[in-house]
This record gives C-alpha cells, sequence and structure tokens, in this order.
C-alpha cells in the first residue's frame, strides 16, 4: 500500500482510463459469466450455480444489476481518484450486503444442511471494486494516519457486519457457528505463535543484529547461518525439530512438565523464532551501517561513550529499519504458523487442513480468511509506522 | 577450490548417495523408528519423489518468471505506466497470503493431486519476481537510460540492450527467492496429494514415525540450501559479468 508511486497523467476532459477498461472487462465477465452464489444441498457436495436473478429477491436483484452496469460505465472514464475510491467502496458494500440477503433467501425453510457460500463471480466482484478502490488509494498517497483511519473504519465495518447477522446464512459463518469456541481458541494460539516467537525474536535478534555490526567476522557467519535456516521450507524444519525436542523433553521431566514435547507448540515456536532471527539481525545490520558518519562524529565529538552513542545516536537512527524487518518477520510468521497444525501446533491451520481433510472448502475459508486478514492487517499497521519514524525524504522512496 | 565450495560438493555427494541407496543409511535412522515400523520411507522411491519435487518446482517458477518479467516490462512502458501504482500494492498485498492458503483454495476449482500445487506455486511464485524486476527496471542510473536514449536507440533496443541486462541482477535475485517459496510450498503441496517430498514428512507425522520425518526434511532442507547457493553463484557470475569493463557499480 505503501510504495505508490505518483504518475503524472496528461489532463483531459474526457478519456478512457485504462485500469478502468481492465476492471469493467472483469466486473462484465463476473457478471455475466460466473455464478454469484453456489448453492450446496449439504458442506461436503459441489455447489449448484445461482446468478444473481435467481439468488436475490427480485427488486434486489433488479437494483443490483442497474447498479452494476451503470458502475461498469463509470469506470471507463477517467475521474480524479476521490470518485472512484467511492464507487469502489460503494462496489463492495453493496455486494457484500447482497450476498449476505442471498443467504437469507436461498435457504430453504428449516433446513440446516443446506449451504449457501458465495460463488466465484461475487469474489471477482468484489475484487473488482477492491482493486478500483486499491488504485484510487494508491493514487492519492495518503499519510500514515489516514491510512490507519481507513483500515479502522475497514475492521470496524466488518465487525458491525458479522455482528449484525447479516451474513449468518452464509457458509463460513455456519461452519464459524459450530465450531466458534474452537475457532477463538486456536485463533489464540495463532496470535501466541506469531507475536509470542517475534517478541523472543527481537529480545534475541536485535543485539545480535548490534554484536553483528561490531564484528565484521560474527556477522559473516552469523548471517550465513541464518540465511541457511531461512532457506529450509517450514514443513522440513518443523519436522526437523520434532526428534531434537522430544529427546531434551524426554531427558529432561521439567521442560517436558512446562509442555516442551516434541509435537506441540514448543517446536512450531522455535521453527518460527529461528526464521524470525534473519530480518531481524539484517536489518538491524543494515539499518547501523546506515547511520550517518556525520552523526557519529558529532556524537564522538560530545564526548559520548560507544554505549551512550548506540542508544542516543545510533538505535534511534537505524530504528526504522529495524521496524521494517519485525514487519517482514510478522507477516511471515501469521502465513507460517498456519502449517504449525501439522505438528500439533494448533493455530488457525487447524481448519485449513481439516477442510482440506474433508474437501469442506468452506472451513478451509475459515481458517483462511482470518490469517490472511491478520497478515493485512499487521501489514497496513507497521508499514504506517514504519513511515511515521522514517525521515521525511526516506518515507517518499 | 575453497573450503565452502568442497563442503557444498561433499553434502551433494551424501545427497545423491543417500537418493540411491537409502537402505545403506537405514542404520543412522532406526533409533528414531518404534518397534516394527520402517525406516526408509517404502511407499515410492525418494528419487522419484525428489524429481517430481523438482520438476514441479522448476515448471511453476520458469512459468512464473516468463509471465511476470512480462508484466514488468509491460508496466514500466509509457502504455502500461497507468497500472504501475496498483501493480505495486497487488503485489504488496498479495505476499500477506500464506502459501497454504492460496494452495487449498485452488483445490476447489482443480480438484486435489499435482495441478493445484502447480498453479499455487505460479501464483505466489510470480509475487517475488515482479516486484524485483520492476525495482531493477525502474531503479536504472537516468545517465545510462538517457544516454542510450542520445544514440537513436529505440524503445525495444533499449530494452533488450539495456535495461534488461542492467537490471538483470535483481531479477535473477527475485528468481531465486521464488524457487526457494516454491521448493517450501511444493513440500506443503503433499497436503493436497501432490508427488512431491513432503509426502515422507506427512506420512511420518501421522504414522508417528520420526525417521520419515526427519529424511523427508533433511532431504528438502539440502535441497532447498544448495539451490539457493548455486542461484546466488549464478547471480554474482552476472553480476561481475555485467559491470566488467564498464564503470558501474553494483546496485
Amino acid at each position: 500500500m505503501t510504495q505508490g508511486v505518483g504518475t503524472a497523467l496528461p489532463k483531459r476532459t474526457i478519456g478512457l482510463d485504462k485500469l478502468g477498461v481492465v476492471i469493467a472487462l472483469i466486473l462484465a465477465a463476473a457478471w455475466l459469466l460466473l455464478p454469484f452464489a453456489d448453492f450446496k444441498p449439504n458442506r461436503i457436495l459441489p455447489g449448484e450455480p445461482r446468478s444473481i436473478f435467481s439468488a436475490l429477491p427480485p427488486i434486489y436483484a433488479a437494483i443490483l444489476a442497474v447498479g452494476l452496469g451503470l458502475s461498469i460505465f463509470a469506470s471507463l472514464i477517467r475521474t480524479s481518484a476521490i470518485p472512484r475510491l467511492l464507487l469502489g467502496f460503494i462496489g463492495v458494500v453493496a455486494l457484500v450486503l447482497a450476498i449476505g440477503v442471498a443467504g437469507h433467501y436461498l435457504t430453504p425453510e428449516g433446513d440446516n444442511l443446506a449451504r449457501i457460500a458465495p460463488g466465484a463471480g461475487f469474489w471477482v466482484l468484489v475484487g473488482a471494486y477492491a482493486l478500483l478502490a486499491a488504485d484510487s488509494l494508491t493514487r492519492l498517497r495518503l499519510g500514515p494516519w489516514p491510512r490507519l483511519a481507513i483500515l479502522a473504519l475497514v475492521v470496524v465495518g466488518i465487525c458491525a457486519l458479522l455482528w449484525s447477522g447479516a451474513w449468518d446464512e452464509l457458509s463460513i459463518l455456519k461452519e464459524y457457528a459450530s465450531r466458534h469456541e474452537a475457532f477463538w481458541r486456536e485463533g489464540q494460539i495463532h496470535i501466541l505463535l506469531a507475536f509470542g516467537s517475534l517478541i523472543v525474536a527481537c529480545i534475541v535478534g536485535i543485539p545480535l543484529g548490534i554484536a553483528c555490526y561490531r564484528s565484521k567476522r560474527l556477522r559473516t557467519i552469523v548471517l550465513n547461518v541464518l540465511n541457511a535456516v531461512q532457506t529450509i521450507p517450514s514443513i522440513a524444519l518443523f519436522g526437523l525439530l520434532i526428534a531434537p525436542l522430544g529427546a531434551l523433553a524426554a531427558a529432561m521431566p521439567g521442560l517436558a512438565a512446562i509442555g516442551v514435547s516434541g509435537i506441540g507448540v514448543a517446536p512450531a515456536m522455535l521453527a518460527l523464532f529461528l526464521y524470525s532471527l534473519l530480518p531481524l539481525v539484517a536489518n538491524t545490520v543494515v539499518g547501523l551501517l546506515g547511520v550517518p558518519e556525520d552523526a557519529n562524529d558529532a556524537a564522538m565529538g560530545m564526548g559520548m561513550t560507544d554505549g551512550q552513542r548506540l542508544v542516543a545516536v545510533e538505535l534511534p537512527l537505524a530504528f526504522p529499519v529495524i521496524l521494517t524487518g519485525i514487519r517482514i518477520v510478522l507477516v511471515q510468521n501469521i502465513g507460517i504458523a498456519t502449517i504449525a497444525a501439522l505438528i500439533g501446533g494448533g493455530g488457525f491451520g487447524v481448519f485449513v487442513f481439516q477442510g482440506i481433510g474433508q474437501t469442506a472448502m468452506d472451513l478451509v475459508l475459515l481458517g483462511a480468511v482470518p490469517t490472511v486478514g491478520l497478515a493485512f492487517v499487521s501489514a497496513v499497521i507497521l508499514d504506517a509506522f514504519v513511515e511515521m519514524t522514517s525521515p521525511r525524504e526516506a518515507a517518499n522512496d | 577450490m575453497s573450503w565452502s565450495l568442497i563442503i557444498r560438493l561433499l553434502v551433494l555427494a551424501l545427497l545423491i548417495a543417500f537418493l540411491v541407496a537409502p537402505e545403506s543409511f537405514a542404520f543412522l535412522l532406526q533409533p528414531f523408528t518404534k518397534i516394527g515400523q520402517p525406516a526408509i520411507y517404502d511407499r515410492g522411491t525418494l528419487w522419484g519423489l525428489t524429481l517430481s519435487h523438482l520438476a514441479i518446482t522448476f515448471a511453476a517458477t520458469s512459468l512464473a518468471t516468463l509471465v511476470a518479467l512480462g508484466l514488468a516490462i509491460l508496466v514500466t512502458r509509457p502504455f502500461g505506466a497507468e497500472f504501475l501504482p496498483l501493480s505495486r500494492s497487488l503485489a504488496n498485498i498479495g505476499q500477506t497470503f500464506p502459501p497454504v492458503a492460496v494452495l487449498a483454495l485452488t483445490v476447489p476449482i482443480l480438484g486435489f493431486g499435482t495441478a493445484p500445487t502447480l498453479v499455487a506455486l505460479f501464483l505466489y511464485g510470480l509475487l517475488p519476481i515482479f516486484e524485483n524486476s520492476i525495482t531493477g527496471l525502474t531503479t536504472l542510473p537516468p545517465t545510462v537510460t538517457v544516454a542510450a536514449r542520445g544514440m537513436g536507440m529505440t524503445g525495444l533496443q533499449r530494452l533488450v540492450r539495456v535495461e534488461l541486462p542492467l537490471a538483470l541482477p535483481v531479477i535473477l535475485s527475485g528468481v531465486r527467492l521464488s524457487t526457494v517459496i516454491s521448493l517450501a510450498t511444493a513440500t506443503i503441496g503433499s497436503t493436497v496429494a501432490a508427488r512431491t517430498l513432503g509426502e515422507i514428512i506427512i506420512a511420518g507425522l501421522t504414522a508417528s514415525n520420526t525417521a520419515f520425518v526427519m529424511q523427508g526434511g533433511l532431504i528438502v532442507a539440502v535441497l532447498a540450501v544448495l539451490i539457493y547457493d548455486g542461484l546466488s553463484a549464478l547471480e554474482r557470475f552476472f553480476v561481475a559479468r555485467t559491470t566488467k569493463g564498464s564503470s558501474l557499480s553494483p546496485r
């Protein structure tokens, strides 16, 4: 979201917007060729396609169709960013409300087995409007605070939607309803895995980075080893940690008592911690190396000791780069934590893999959507922090 | 020959020996099995799984390279400039999707087997290559592009003879990143029944046979590290070639 490059476009009174043409084509194709909703007799059977007109009460369907038609034309015309942002935003909101209505409309009275899932057409339409909004947001080049405000608005909107019950008849929420306790439990584990390993990695990685900055020999060795660790696929690393941790727990009953064992949270945590070290150490080193010599000279001229200089000059100046490392680690950990489910570590991955096993795609979504949401929110928030802490000219890079 | 090269060759030799004749290493893995469990994966040859794993990774990454590079070239030309800001944001957002989610969501469209894995690897592999290609193509020293224009080169000539060669090292590091991610994601692919080395790890996890988990994990890990190193060496070779005989410093 942050690295938008403003392109100076020639100003014309009326013209075709190239991206608008692409979006209009996507909208039209998704509307005409793809099902808006899927009706499944039960949660595992494949869905029967339903178009907008068969998925919604006639009045709603007509309003949605007219809106879609108008927005296809509107997106073709070159306009400034704000109207396009509004168009994209209204489009997403209208679709999200409509699919909720479809859920209530299509569910047969008293049928607890039938599942109404958003169809491919729905997802592509939402994606196209979201593209329109994302493009406008990129072009507006908002500062960090407005971006955070928009994020908060979107999150509050989604919470309100879920709380209102408008989506209650949709398949994902039916999966949630039968598993809500497990959902929050695995969610807590997921957050514990991703954030816990990040915190431990910060405690170890930043001092290690400082040490690597001071000693070139240490830097070469540490960065090479961490690079190799980073290269090892997560599932392999999880697997390789099972044997040593299992042996450790068997040899020291005290460790086993606090929950260390070959499978479960412990190897997942350790693997995530190991993966987190490289971006943290590398970014700490790069950040410290990037501290301008003038700043260091001035600090030395003021009679600061090495330790004072580190705390008062070098670390504050390197902070944005270190924070970028934290951003990389957090987004990466939230993703990799899904794999932990394979070794009994829990997290949202549990639903993904259960869903794959039962070929119940709604269950896969129940695990995947919160994971993606968590990663996305973390990325936007940390990107904003990075920009706030960066010097002004660096922020526009 | 440097020490690090000798070590890598030794590791490669060991890996090949293990793949060809896994039985002769069985005594090392036996302690990790429970009574009655086999020490070496017996529902497919290690060789076959390794080759299939590498083939899936290679196919997905080459396709991703072609498409990502093509798209990057398109959005960095005047014709596609309108798409540049958005495509950057998209690549950035796309990377917040965990590979396993991409994989799982491809299954309903393509069914179980190798196909969804291939598609997920391709989609996910696009991002690093695209991002790096754009970085490479947009951060060229302006003096060079102006000089090329001044020499009367056409847009295509500039692209092929100036911009791409100069951006090559950055593009290649994107390809390397993408390859390593694909190698890892292919491992997870066996949860949707793709024939990859992940099969051994998953079999070990479900039967709680640590020996399987370890051999699968070790083969994948060693492959990943060796391939990463090999591609890094290739990159250094190209950087050396690009910068040789010119005053340009490597970026």
